[in-house]
């Protein structure tokens, strides 16, 4: 069943978008990420415009988080203090975000930093949580325990100094706000939530304990993907709401199953798996920028 | 002021030539509705002779022109070892859809100058003025923005797809992708004897979105900060809504 999407102002397959977010969904509920850095790419490899996809996907991310953030209100898994200094670093970081995005548009290069982000990114991210993994397993192979490390960082040398009871720490607040404007911009220009990023980075850089990382990121999310939403929708008037409200219903149902699916495996075999999932995307838009395009001139509409 | 011209000599010419275009469209009105995966519009019609049929060989020219625009070409070179745009061509105004159907090659239907004149061909329905001095070689921007848009259907040559019997009754159909932007589709009709242009007949195809489809998009560019906050409201809701299903369906 084809259908005309208002905004995007293309004909898809109405079911090829359910598919792709029920599929996208399934894989977030195993893995607990939002999805984005998978869907933003294959939906402009079924030819939506870029800031379109871009910006579709957050609303969407804006649906799935909160979903997932109200299952872990009511497990008391929520660092809401925490989530809101990460907030409010997000917020500035979406706005700075956004003035990239539309800078680097003017120049012609919002393609290249888009793919460059993800390459860098997903390259880091995947290849530390690979090995990560793999030494996680040898270590359970050989029945040694992980040993607990937290050590005092430089983190701990840091100004400002600020409680947060429910993840038991008391650090500064640069470092939150840091972490939380650098998601922001991510979310902005890659049009995804950063919980990929966020994640290991609450855990290895603020010492969060790892049962309220995946609900305080959540929370940081909605807040900031749903302001990146009213930014692109009222600058860009790029929302697609045909296209966002497919997604959303392929990908809430996928969660579900995903989750079950999830609950089933190791989290070991669960995290080498999604960082192999993150390599492959990654090695893919790595060789789209390394190899010659079949097409190497573009158009865009517009007198830039 | 050379519309004015050009139409000026069509009519003197009239009455010597004495064959006239007689034309229908299929339909006038393109509804774009979110089922709308193209449209074919059938173009139609009759020459009209008050004389005995002239010597030389007869031709017709069905073009369908979308909306202009200003289009930026961009081109990658390899840089640092990776493929990045560096070099733009700005074009003045490019048709943002343009099929020219005829009865015969389009060089063969049509003199170069009566081409020049009318803008018929593509190249020529494409303003590009002043693109020479942006890339040394910008007549590869504008055959790329040529070939680019031919790949989806948007830009089309059809040449031996009008179909002339008796040299009186001529017929076409043009395919409008499902990719359509809104806006008055000029459809302009060219009777030609040994290339020369005899008579023409020019109309528009409106093309508009409709129902769901209109509401959305006026409300996203008029209210933009009330389209923004339904989005995120449908997004909510959406989430909870998941989420208190599937509590339901578990407890």
């Amino acid at each position: 069943m084809q259908i005309y999407l208002p905004i995007a102002e293309v004909s898809v397959n109405a079911f090829l978008l359910l598919g792709m977010g029920g599929l996208v969904g399934v894989l977030s509920g195993m893995f607990g990420i939002g999805g984005g850095f998978l869907m933003t790419p294959l939906l402009f490899f079924i030819g939506i415009p870029p800031a379109v996809a871009v910006a579709t996907e957050a609303a969407q991310i804006v649906a799935s988080s909160f979903s997932g953030v109200l299952a872990h209100l009511r497990r008391k898994t929520v660092d809401i203090r925490m989530g809101t200094v990460l907030m409010i670093g997000g917020l500035v970081g979406a706005g700075i975000g956004i003035a990239i995005f539309n800078m680097l548009r003017q120049m012609g290069q919002v393609d290249l930093l888009v793919k460059l982000c993800y390459v860098v990114f997903l390259g880091i991210i995947g290849a530390l949580m690979f090995m990560e993994s793999l030494r996680a397993i040898r270590r359970s192979r050989s029945g040694k325990t992980a040993p607990r490390r937290r050590q005092r960082t430089w983190i701990h040398a840091l100004p400002f100094k600020m409680k947060f009871r429910t993840s038991g720490l008391y650090i500064s607040v640069i470092p939150p706000l840091a972490v939380g404007a650098l998601v922001g911009i991510l979310a902005a220009i890659m049009g995804v939530g950063g919980g990929f990023i966020m994640v290991p980075a609450m855990i290895y850089l603020l010492g969060m304990p790892t049962k309220v990382v995946v609900g305080t990121s959540l929370f940081q999310i909605i807040f900031v993907t749903a302001f990146a939403t009213l930014l692109h929708a009222t600058t860009n008037f790029t929302v697609d709401l045909g296209l966002a409200v497919l997604l959303l219903i392929g990908g809430v149902i996928g969660a579900q199953v995903g989750a079950r699916i999830g609950v089933a495996m190791k989290a070991e075999q669960l995290r080498i798996l999604l960082s192999l999932l993150v390599l492959a995307v990654c090695g893919k838009l790595a060789l789209d920028l390394l190899l010659e395009p079949a097409e190497i001139y573009s158009l865009s509409a517009g007198k830039f | 002021m050379r519309l004015l011209l050009v139409l000026l000599c069509l009519m003197a010419a009239l009455p010597a030539r004495a064959e006239r275009v007689v034309a229908g469209l299929s339909q006038t009105q393109v509804a774009i509705n979110t089922s709308f995966s193209g449209s074919e519009i059938l173009i139609f019609g009759a020459v009209r002779r008050e004389a005995p049929l002239p010597e030389g060989a007869l031709h017709v020219v069905v073009t369908v022109a979308g909306p202009s625009g200003p289009v930026t070409v961009r081109r990658k070179a390899r840089r640092f070892g990776i493929w990045v745009n560096t070099e733009a061509v700005v074009i003045d105004a490019a048709p943002s859809f343009y099929a020219v159907a005829s009865t015969a090659p389009l060089a063969q239907a049509l003199s170069q100058d009566e081409d020049m004149r009318h803008k018929v061909s593509i190249p020529r329905a494409i303003r590009a003025t002043g693109t020479a001095a942006q890339a040394a070689d910008s007549e590869n921007f504008i055959e790329a923005l040529v070939r680019i848009r031919s790949r989806v259907g948007l830009y089309q040559v059809l040449p031996g797809e009008v179909a002339l019997t008796e040299d009186t009754l001529f017929r076409t159909s043009i395919a409008l992708p499902a990719n359509l932007t809104e806006g008055d589709y000029r459809t302009r009709i060219f009777l030609t004897r040994e290339g020369e242009v005899i008579d023409a007949f020019e109309t528009a195809i409106t093309v508009r979105k409709v129902g769901l489809e209109r509401w959305t998009y006026m409300l996203a560019h008029e209210r933009p900060l009330v389209y923004g906050l339904l989005s995120l409201a449908i997004a909510i809701a959406a989430g909870w809504g998941a989420s208190a299903a599937f509590r339901l369906i578990r407890g």
